[in-house]
């Protein structure tokens, strides 16, 4: 599938924004953030400004950004429909709590307001990942995993944001928190790439033309002389060898050196703003390498037409 | 309202005929020139008498070589919107502009609501939306809904043009819910079959299979005729879809990146 970038920048920004969203939300249930009035809600701010540009970019691929709002009806049965409605939804608690916290009021009502902030934003997230999951022509993204790792990507991304932004504080509970969700984090994408490493789908060319299976089909002569879209949007190819390497960077930058930085910082570092931003940098990179990679690497079944064997 | 209805009182659609297409595109071009003038605003192409055309199309006519045990031979393949009883390129799009109709089981798109995501083409296995970068949306067969009820054309032409312009009757417009009709009567006797059945969204469009065994052929094939060549050989691709993203700054890193990679 073609790797459009607004839509790379919208989950990768939004789903950053989320987990940051959800973390905030507990942990202010929890009673764990700072007395300082001011870090709590520069994190929410960040996180609310990360989710609303990256709603922002994905009216970009839109070919009528100006009808967006019509995508708000369809909530029986479209996941992209839902995602719109989850997504205005929780701007309302978390919209709710930035302010509470901007002016320092003291209520009860705000315990309420974290927790419907975060589970807005598990809802959101989660809706993202099931508009890919739910496609049945993709195999690589019809998989019950993918919201689980845009989940846990958003969580770990999340968790990173808010150890970095809560380390002027000096509190160290939420390098833990990212540490630990990195980790999590890792073992759903390594499963996840294990999954459709096995998995050599279950269409074939000759299912596609109504054939035995044991025809052999070669393409004599295409329908057009040039790339339509189908070709374009769905067609995009993406090498073994390009493909694994791109793997390895997303692993590196993502995981080898955020896990390893956010656990120095655990364990009590004087550099720890400096390290976490590296962290955060670096995630954020890998981020958006795997983002890529998860269109390039998806296949989808209409190609077969087009001399694909299998998809 | 993109939720599917639970059953359509008609079910139109056409039948194709695999064994005596001979793949002369009369029907590309007859969709296109009907479409173009029709119901949904032109669809639009972009340099299309230059070296790289492209442009949106209902209908696409595929030509393969298949070899089994016992008979070889050109297979052409007419490729639109099947129609489908229960397909999710409805019930994905966000907006409710792509919707099946219960009178008579047509999929259409609104281009008046479409916000143009994508998605529905995204969903169809047989790749039968074409997006239209003119007008921003989806665009797709309509099976001629501006002619099948068109009072004001004479009553043959009342049919989906592409079916019209076929010289060799390949295919048929019919209405499948009825047991009785030419349509259905044809895929009865012919073992008429619902492409990518496995995929479930149950296509009303049914293609009716080209006969196996030994086709009688006038000559054998001369050296080098693209026909002698067997499955493994050079296959004429199309050239690597470019990229339709601007080309600036962010194209130069990213040409970088590919040289790094591929080195």
């Amino acid at each position: 599938m073609h790797p459009a970038y607004s839509v790379i920048f919208f989950t990768t920004a939004s789903g950053a924004g989320y987990g940051l969203m959800f973390w905030l939300g507990l942990a202010h249930v929890a009673g764990l953030l700072p007395d300082s009035r001011w870090l709590p809600f520069l994190a929410l701010a960040t996180a609310l400004v990360l989710v609303t540009a990256g709603l922002i970019s994905s009216t970009f691929h839109l070919g009528h950004p100006e009808r967006a709002w019509r995508a708000l009806s369809q909530w029986r049965s479209s996941w992209l429909s839902r995602e719109g409605i989850a997504a205005l939804a929780t701007y309302v608690p978390a919209g709710l709590l930035a302010l509470v916290w901007l002016f320092g009021v003291q209520t009860p009502l705000s315990l309420l307001l974290g927790l419907l902030a975060a589970a807005g934003a598990v809802v959101t997230v989660w809706c993202t990942g099931m508009i890919y999951a739910s496609l049945r022509t993709i195999r690589q993204w019809h998989q019950p995993l993918v919201p689980l790792v845009y989940l846990g990507l958003a969580a770990a991304s999340g968790a990173l944001l808010l150890a970095l932004i809560l380390a002027f504080s000096g509190l160290h509970w939420p390098a833990v928190l990212a540490s630990g969700s990195l980790v999590l984090a890792l073992l759903l994408k390594l499963a996840y790439f294990a999954r459709i490493d096995g998995d050599r789908g279950a269409y074939t060319a000759q299912m596609a033309l109504g054939l035995d299976a044991e025809a052999h089909v070669r393409v004599l002569d295409p329908p057009h002389t040039r790339p339509n879209f189908i070709m374009r949007e769905m067609g995009y190819e993406i090498g073994r060898r390009y493909a694994t390497r791109l793997r390895r960077i997303a692993l590196v930058a993502l995981f080898a050196v955020p896990i390893p930085l956010a656990g120095l910082v655990v364990l009590g570092s004087g550099l720890s703003p400096l390290m976490l931003a590296v962290a955060t940098l670096s995630a954020g990179i890998g981020l958006l390498v795997e983002r890529w990679l998860f269109f390039a690497e998806a296949e989808h079944v209409s190609m077969l037409y087009y001399g694909r064997p299998r998809a | 309202m993109t939720s599917l209805p639970a059953c359509s009182d008609k079910k139109l659609g056409l039948s194709i005929d695999l064994d005596i297409c001979v793949g002369c595109q009369a029907c590309v071009t007859s969709c296109k020139e009907w479409n173009t003038g029709g119901y949904s605003a032109p669809l639009s192409d972009h340099d299309p008498y230059g070296a790289d055309p492209s442009g949106a199309w209902l209908n696409r006519v595929h030509s393969y070589e298949v070899s089994a045990p016992g008979w070889d031979r050109t297979l052409h393949f007419p490729r639109s919107c099947l129609h489908c009883e229960t397909p999710d390129c409805v019930t994905v799009c966000p907006t409710g502009a792509s919707y099946k109709r219960v009178e008579d089981g047509i999929v259409l798109v609104n281009p008046d609501t479409c916000i143009g995501c994508k998605l529905c083409s995204w969903a169809c296995p047989y790749g039968a939306r074409e997006y239209d970068h003119d007008d921003g949306v989806m665009k797709k067969c309509t099976l001629c809904v501006d002619r099948i009820y068109n009072d004001t054309i004479p009553e043959e032409d009342r049919v989906p043009a592409c079916v019209r312009a076929c010289p060799t009757g390949a295919r048929a417009f019919g209405d499948f819910a009825d047991p009785e009709s030419a349509v259905s009567r044809a895929a009865e006797e012919r073992g008429g079959f619902d492409l990518l059945a496995e995929f479930g969204y149950r296509p009303v469009n049914t293609y009716l299979p080209p006969r196996r065994g030994p086709v009688a052929q006038a000559q054998p094939h001369q050296p080098g005729h693209p026909a002698t060549a067997r499955p493994g050989s050079e296959v004429p691709a199309l050239p690597k879809p470019a990229t339709t993203e601007g080309k600036g700054r962010l194209d130069t890193l990213f040409a970088w990146v590919d040289r790094a990679l591929t080195r």
